[in-house]
């Protein structure tokens, strides 16, 4: 312990800084969150410990804990990046709604947000909180709990900025909103610490896409938070693409709660990042609210990708599916973890689960561990987790009509990874995605095996 | 007999002395055969004969081992090409039991297939509204659903449907020699009169079908101009269609007894 406590120095000495900076300026609640979660973070630590901790059983947070990553004390962001910049790293469409951060900072002049008075809002989280909106007030930090998570607590600490969406009960947001979280690199060791926040009212309709990307080959830190809020009928489509550096260290914590009749469906794409923990967490807490997470993450090299996806159907009549599938080359590394609670409540359940992985080389490994929980009599529930690689006889069924092994695997690893990109409603995002992924399959080297 | 009479076809298949193992356990014991364009040939024996054998190791399937033995291919060495070199080159395989390629529409594959057969002859790839139009064609010939082709290749077909694909793919890509592994088996008899006709209706003088069958009934409407018996790796008897009927009459034991007796 005494050696973790070392190590968090770094962070301590961030965190007194933030405070002198802002305390005078910030308003009182928002002070208190900090040193509330900051001494909950002081109390938990990085869970490097893994004898004993189920979320953490699979995936090593010991290099991220000793890398001591900082926090760069500036108030404004970089000011040299251009839209050329993002739209090298990220999907960028004009007509979107943009809202940039650079080493999670907001970056106005990046960004074209919407503050339509009493209309839908698209703002950044550090102008929301200085105009005193009460519904920040209300809502920030109500959903992503720090109790017993280190990274939500330290996120949570350094809290600054980040985005918040706010779409008012019947409304239609007419454009999707693209939150582009980019690290610049030019400040080493950087930690960043983006906070998002939805609230979807009542019947109301929005896209909205979270981006993690970088514009360096670096090692840093990126530990986000979104809360999503989901009142009675609301519909949210949700992305979030994980294109970090592949030095880089990213945990995503998202925590959405659901109200009666409301939809969300949401697709997660995973491809950079060293080290990377996505942790989702849904409540579907009234009847009709239903949520449907679909995932990709391709891995290659020494990477390592861990999803860990819960779902809390506390009230029945609710419905959740997840589809998730992973490509993994090289020597990496995917972990796939997660509950689907059904309370005792919660009778006329519908769930689904389903994670599936191809590896392409000998030495990828996937621990795929998905697992229901049932306190209600009256459900429908099916989950399931295969492994395999590429088949033989499928490889010489191609050959036979043509295909070199190369096209042959090809063909295979995108009609694979097709699956989940075709989920994508939105167009632009689907090529997008279609034409990064297609671009990363490996070529050489791949092996097969038998059913 | 029949197969005497001068087809005045060009010699398209030539084996000879083919012996193959899988997993060290030989299976072909010296096949001798020859196929000329504009001919059917029959290859019918008993389970185990080693008559998908002898389908996949033409084919190139990578885990049938040719221990001896030669198969020429136009005149030329076909064993030693890749399985891809040998289709492009106008070999087809029609499968006995087709592979599903889940998520991969069949006429992107079509399409693929088709690109990788006229890159190797030095085309361009077709065009999408050349392939389109010449798809559509052949899915009319060969009687095919036309919901399938915009389906994932072999998932969730029946088994009539998956037979009826690989004629289809057979329709596409022209392939001068077309091997026909079992196609027969497990259809009904509207399915099998179907694939028999898509058949008759490829057949021409500038190819050749071998059709690999345990049963006569498939050449009760594809007309053989060869009919061999291939029994324990080895084709033990040549001749005519009436061969086919003479085995579906007596069965394989007459010959087996024939040919233990030196007959």
């Amino acid at each position: 312990m005494t050696q973790t406590s070392v190590k968090l120095e770094t962070y301590r000495t961030g965190f007194d800084a933030l405070l002198q900076e802002t305390e005078a300026t910030d308003p009182q609640w928002l002070t208190d969150l900090r040193r509330e979660a900051w001494s909950r973070f002081n109390k938990l630590g990085f869970p490097t410990a893994r004898r004993g901790n189920e979320k953490w059983k699979y995936t090593s947070v010991r290099p991220l804990a000793a890398a001591n990553f900082d926090s760069p004390l500036v108030i404004n962001p970089p000011e040299n990046i251009n839209t050329a910049d993002l739209r090298r790293v990220a999907p960028w469409n004009d007509a979107w709604t943009n809202l940039v951060f650079l080493d999670g900072h907001f970056a106005g002049y990046l960004s074209n947000p919407q503050n339509g008075a009493g209309q839908i809002m698209v703002t950044n989280l550090a102008d929301a909180i200085a105009s005193g909106n009460p519904d920040v007030q209300r809502q920030l930090a109500k959903h992503a709990n720090t109790d017993d998570d280190g990274f939500t607590a330290l996120n949570t600490a350094f809290l600054r900025d980040g985005a918040f969406i706010n779409v008012p009960a019947g409304h239609i947001a007419a454009t999707p909103v693209h939150l582009i979280f980019a690290t610049t690199g030019q400040f080493e060791h950087a930690a960043s610490y983006p906070r998002t926040l939805l609230l979807a009212g009542a019947n109301s309709r929005v896209t909205v896409l979270e981006s993690y990307v970088s514009l360096a080959q670096a090692p840093y830190f990126t530990n986000a938070v979104t809360e999503i809020v989901l009142e009675d009928g609301a519909q949210v489509e949700h992305y979030r693409l994980l294109l970090e550096s592949a030095d880089a260290f990213h945990v995503g914590t998202s925590r959405v709660h659901q109200s009666k009749d409301s939809t969300i469906s949401s697709a997660s794409f995973a491809k950079g990042a060293a080290m990377a923990r996505q942790d989702v967490q849904i409540i579907l807490d009234a009847p009709g609210a239903s949520c449907s997470l679909n995932g990709l993450y391709m891995t290659t090299g020494e990477q390592h990708i861990d999803n860990l996806i819960n779902i809390d159907h506390a009230k029945p009549y609710t419905k959740s599916r997840l589809f998730y599938k992973g490509i993994l080359d090289g020597k990496s590394k995917a972990v796939f973890g997660g509950t689907v609670l059904v309370r005792k409540d919660a009778q006329k359940t519908d769930a689904q689960q389903t994670d599936k992985n191809l590896l392409l080389s000998r030495q990828a490994e996937v621990d795929s561990k998905p697992s229901l929980l049932i306190y209600a009599d009256d459900v429908q529930c099916a989950h399931g987790a295969t492994a395999g690689h590429l088949d033989k006889d499928t490889l010489f069924y191609m050959q036979s009509r043509g295909l070199d092994r190369e096209s042959a695997s090809r063909i295979l690893i995108h009609a694979f990874a097709s699956q989940i990109i075709d989920t994508v409603e939105l167009e632009p995002l689907r090529d997008y995605l279609d034409d990064l992924f297609l671009a990363a399959i490996p070529t050489a080297s791949l092996e097969f095996g038998s059913r | 007999m029949a197969q005497d009479v001068e087809s005045g076809g060009q010699t398209l298949l030539e084996v000879r002395g083919l012996r193959a193992s899988v997993e060290g356990l030989e299976i072909l014991k010296g096949v001798d055969l020859t196929v000329k364009t504009g001919e059917v040939h029959a290859i019918m024996g008993p389970n185990g004969s080693g008559k998908s054998t002898l389908a996949n190791v033409i084919a190139g399937k990578p885990e049938y081992q040719v221990t001896s033995g030669q198969v020429l291919y136009q005149g030329a060495d076909l064993l030693s090409m890749q399985p891809e070199i040998r289709a492009r080159l106008g070999i087809f395989l029609a499968f006995q039991y087709p592979v599903e390629l889940p998520g991969v529409r069949a006429w992107q594959f079509l399409k693929a297939a088709v690109d990788a057969q006229r890159e190797h002859a030095g085309e361009e790839e077709i065009s999408a509204r050349a392939f389109d139009r010449m798809l559509k064609e052949k899915v009319e010939l060969v009687e095919i659903d036309p919901e399938l082709v915009k389906r994932a290749v072999n998932e969730g077909f029946s088994g009539g449907e998956k037979k009826r694909n690989e004629i289809l793919q057979m329709a596409v890509l022209q392939p001068k020699l077309a091997i026909l592994d079992e196609t027969d088996s497990g259809l009904d008899i509207d399915a099998l009169r179907i694939v028999a006709d898509g058949v008759n209706k490829l057949r021409n003088s500038s190819n050749a079908i071998v059709l690999v069958t345990h049963y006569q009934r498939i050449l009760n409407y594809i007309t053989p101009d060869q009919v061999h018996v291939l029994i324990d790796g080895r084709i033990v008897r040549s001749g005519g269609p009436e061969l086919a009927h003479e085995l579906e009459e007596r069965g394989y034991d007459w010959i087996k007894e024939a040919v233990d007796a030196g007959v």
